[in-house]
């Protein structure tokens, strides 16, 4: 296990600095940091010296790969690619635009993200299961029929009607809970009401076909039909045998996002105002914060692959015969 | 010769085609304007329609086909497909009328703005601005202003300029308008669907060699093989949708104005474009890369597919909008360097929608081209493929011809799932930021701007409504659609269910 789990991240090496030098190619090759600078200080009425007074406050100064002209000595730690790309691999993010640190930034707005993902997807797998073992039980009746449709109907709107629909309905003609914004400890609960509410029922629809068909697939297997010949109630047979087993496939595919619950979730955070990594990323894309954004592309698919490692664990727990890394 | 028979023809019509646009364009001072977006729209229509004719031939091809033609909901689903396919191919041709020649002037210049066909059919619509918003149906502005009534000033609503103009007395009149002009628009439907059904019987009855009466029936009581009935409803419906459309939007704001005093009717027409643009454009892009990179993976394994794998593996990682963020910020600061690419605003922003498609493309090429992996894994060990390889059958043309149409089902499983997705996808990216222009008229665009309204009172509800309707029966009708492909392409699900 040991084993495997280090070459698993051994493995993973390479993904971070290919990702890393897809970012920075994106970045500063490109387009070099003096378009940068001239985006940031507006294209026209420009000088030269703004232009590099700019790029000196934000580190931008050096050359990309190889300073020969280096204070200190080292052609190749003074560059941008080493102070700007290599010390994400330390999680040294630097500092955004205003100045502020980015790493911090992180550490405090992680927790409003968790704060609403994570009950989001408790509430939301509660309910997906509910309604999925629903059409399972009334499987090719009208019910059954209907329930599908009404998926499809519910997939085939868009996110963002749900968001602005139920902060129109919600807190703007009915006044339960304030339209957006956040406060800590136990007052946050008003204001993280809606948003999970919101994204639970945005992703209803795709998640409650999916769960559908794994029990459906699961409902045909010998052992059920066994367990039915033994005399089992329908609903024992359901409820005992195939929600049992039907998690399974259902669970290990939420492993895989579970890290990545603390970017949390974009759009549902900028409409509600809620200061979490979502909002963070939207603020700095809508700014155009390069620092910002290099650093959530480097979390997100450090966060990705933790989430893959976990994945590969969570088959070996719920099914011995898988063993990891031996031949 | 006879295997190309049908290619023929399709040439010969894609000639006459040109042929007779060149000679309107020459006729009527217009000079046409294909852009990049334009061009690829092209080449997909005529990569489908080579597609039919191969599968009209095929035995394996018509048959999935034939099965999904059967089912009732999703041919309703076409038909409604149909109709947003025919608005947004007449809105991807585009030209630029010739400007009044002056005295002494040899050449011809033509005027800067853009126009496509859509724009000649709704010109009514693009024409009749209001000064601001406006609700549907009404007569006057959505703001006060001061007037002048009877030589006092008065803050009031004043008259809008078009919405509602004829009528002398809009609170007393406005609704006998209302229901005469839709009663128009019922009649005019059910007359012309009462043609387009004796048509219907006509040709079917040719085929079937029975008489119109009873071929009409067997449509009437839905006896027909395919569900003609409910395809002609649809139609019906969507007939009915035109005419009121037609009648009472020369004469009302339907769906009311926006900020600038713009119909929200035309931009949410307008809109169809860019979302199917973005729905099909996408996976065209992407997918030879997929396919070419799937296939090979598969096929080749060892360090080919070590590599394809990693370049994959490494694209999965970045979270996909942060990708599209990052892609589209630095397109961003490019454009904004090298103004002197972009000749006029809608060269640029055809420019950024196509880039959005490659990027999304590249985004979203790598789940098809895992799957085309593992399926080519499985392929490559059949008989017939490895006696390919025991003859000496050069590698690409046993991907090519052998693997390549045994994985097809899953590129078009794949096309037809991701289109409802990606039309979804551009209304939240434009909320971000990194959708298309902001100049380009699509539904995000639309849904942004009103979204800053919600706040106003009494609130501006119309453009977010025509918006999210016009997405919905999009993306309602491909995820329909795409069932019925799935479940008569995917080999895992049973007919006869």
């Amino acid at each position: 296990m040991l084993a495997y789990l280090v070459r698993r991240i051994l493995y993973a090496l390479p993904i971070l600095i290919g990702v890393n030098l897809l970012t920075f190619a994106l970045f500063f090759v490109v387009n070099k940091p003096d378009d940068m600078a001239r985006m940031h200080l507006g294209v026209k009425h420009v000088t030269p010296a703004a232009i590099e007074r700019w790029k000196q406050e934000h580190g931008y100064d050096k050359p990309l790969f190889y300073n020969p002209a280096s204070e200190t000595g080292n052609a190749f730690t003074d560059t941008i690619f080493f102070t700007k790309s290599v010390r994400l691999f330390i999680f040294d993010f630097g500092n955004a635009d205003d100045g502020r640190n980015i790493t911090y930034d992180i550490t405090q707005r992680m927790w409003p993200s968790l704060a609403i993902a994570i009950p989001t997807l408790l509430v939301g797998l509660l309910v997906y299961i509910t309604f999925a073992m629903t059409l399972a039980f009334f499987r090719a009746t009208y019910i059954d029929y209907a329930g599908v449709i009404l998926a499809v109907v519910l997939m085939s709107i868009s996110g963002l009607f749900y968001i602005i629909g139920g902060q129109y309905l919600v807190s703007k003609l009915l006044h339960l809970v304030p339209i957006s914004g956040y406060a800590t400890g136990l007052t946050a609960i008003k204001f993280l009401i809606l948003p999970v509410l919101i994204g639970v029922i945005g992703s209803i629809g795709s998640n409650s076909r999916w769960y559908r068909t794994i029990f459906l697939e699961e409902i045909n297997k010998d052992y059920v039909r066994t367990a039915r010949a033994k005399g089992l109630s329908e609903r024992v047979v359901l409820f005992k045998h195939v929600l049992k087993n039907a998690l399974i496939p259902i669970l290990t595919g939420i492993v895989v996002i579970l890290p990545m619950l603390f970017m949390g979730n974009l759009i549902l955070e900028s409409f509600f105002g809620v200061p979490g990594l979502g909002s963070y990323t939207i603020d700095a894309i809508r700014q155009q914060d390069f620092a910002i954004v290099r650093a959530m592309v480097f979390l997100g698919s450090v966060l990705y692959i933790i989430g893959l490692i976990l994945t590969d664990i969570s088959y070996t727990i719920v099914d011995p015969r898988i063993r990891l890394g031996g031949s | 010769m006879k295997a190309f028979g049908p290619y023929i023809k399709l040439i010969l019509a894609l000639i006459l085609i040109v042929f007779s646009a060149v000679g309107i364009a020459q006729h009527t001072d217009v000079q046409l304007k294909v852009l990049w977006t334009d061009a690829l729209v092209y080449l997909l229509v005529i990569a489908l329609l080579l597609f039919a004719i191969q599968a009209k031939s095929k035995e394996h091809l018509r048959g999935p086909w034939r099965h999904i033609a059967r089912r009732r909901i999703a041919m309703s689903a076409m038909v409604v497909l149909m109709f947003y396919v025919a608005v947004g191919l007449l809105d991807s041709v585009h030209f630029r009328k010739a400007l009044e020649r002056q005295a002494g002037q040899t050449q011809v210049h033509y005027s800067g703005e853009v126009l496509s066909l859509l724009d000649v059919v709704a010109t009514a619509l693009r024409e009749r601005q209001e000064t601001t918003y406006s609700a549907p149906f009404a007569t006057h502005a959505y703001t006060k202003e001061m007037l002048e009534v009877d030589g006092r000033q008065v803050r009031d609503f004043p008259r809008l300029n078009y919405g509602g103009a004829h009528l002398n007395n809009p609170e007393e009149d406005k609704l006998s308008d209302i229901v005469a002009n839709s009663s128009i628009a019922l009649l005019e439907a059910l007359l012309t669907s009462a043609f387009f059904f004796y048509i219907l019987s006509v040709v079917l009855a040719r085929n079937r060699k029975t008489s119109v009466r009873e071929q009409a029936i067997q449509i009437l009581r839905f006896r027909t093989e395919l569900p003609w009935m409910i395809m002609f409803l649809t139609f019906m419906v969507l007939l009915l949708c035109v005419f009121l459309i037609i009648n009472l939007s020369t004469k009302y704001h339907v769906f009311g104005t926006d900020k600038v005093g713009q119909d929200v009717l035309y931009l949410a027409l307008k809109s169809i474009r860019t979302g199917l643009v973005i729905g099909t454009l996408t996976t065209l892009i992407m997918l030879p890369f997929a396919v070419m990179l799937g296939i090979m993976a598969g096929y080749f394994r060892g360090w080919v597919d070590d590599v394809i794998q990693y370049i994959y593996t490494t694209l999965n990682s970045i979270p996909g909008v942060l990708l599209i963020a990052a892609a589209v910020l630095s397109l961003q600061v490019y454009m904004e360097n090298h103004p002197e690419m972009f000749e006029t605003l809608i060269d640029r922003t055809d420019m950024r929608l196509l880039f959005l498609c490659i990027i999304l493309g590249i985004t979203s090429w790598t789940g098809l081209c895992r799957l085309l992996r593992g399926e080519t894994l499985k392929v490559s060990q059949v008989d017939y493929v490895e006696a390919a390889t025991a003859f000496g059958v050069r590698h690409f043309n046993i991907m090519t011809r052998h693997i390549l149409p045994n994985v097809m089902h899953i590129v078009l499983i794949a096309v037809v799932i991701d289109f409802s997705g990606l039309v979804l996808a551009e209304a939240v990216l434009s909320y971000i930021g990194i959708g298309v222009d902001p100049a380009m008229i699509s539904w995000g665009n639309m849904i942004n701007s009103a979204r800053l309204e919600m706040a106003r009172d009494p609130i501006v509800w119309w453009s977010l409504a025509a918006a999210f309707v016009f997405m919905f029966v999009l993306v309602l009708a491909a995820n329909l659609f795409s069932d019925a492909v799935r479940d008569a392409f995917d080999p895992r699900v049973s007919r006869s269910q």
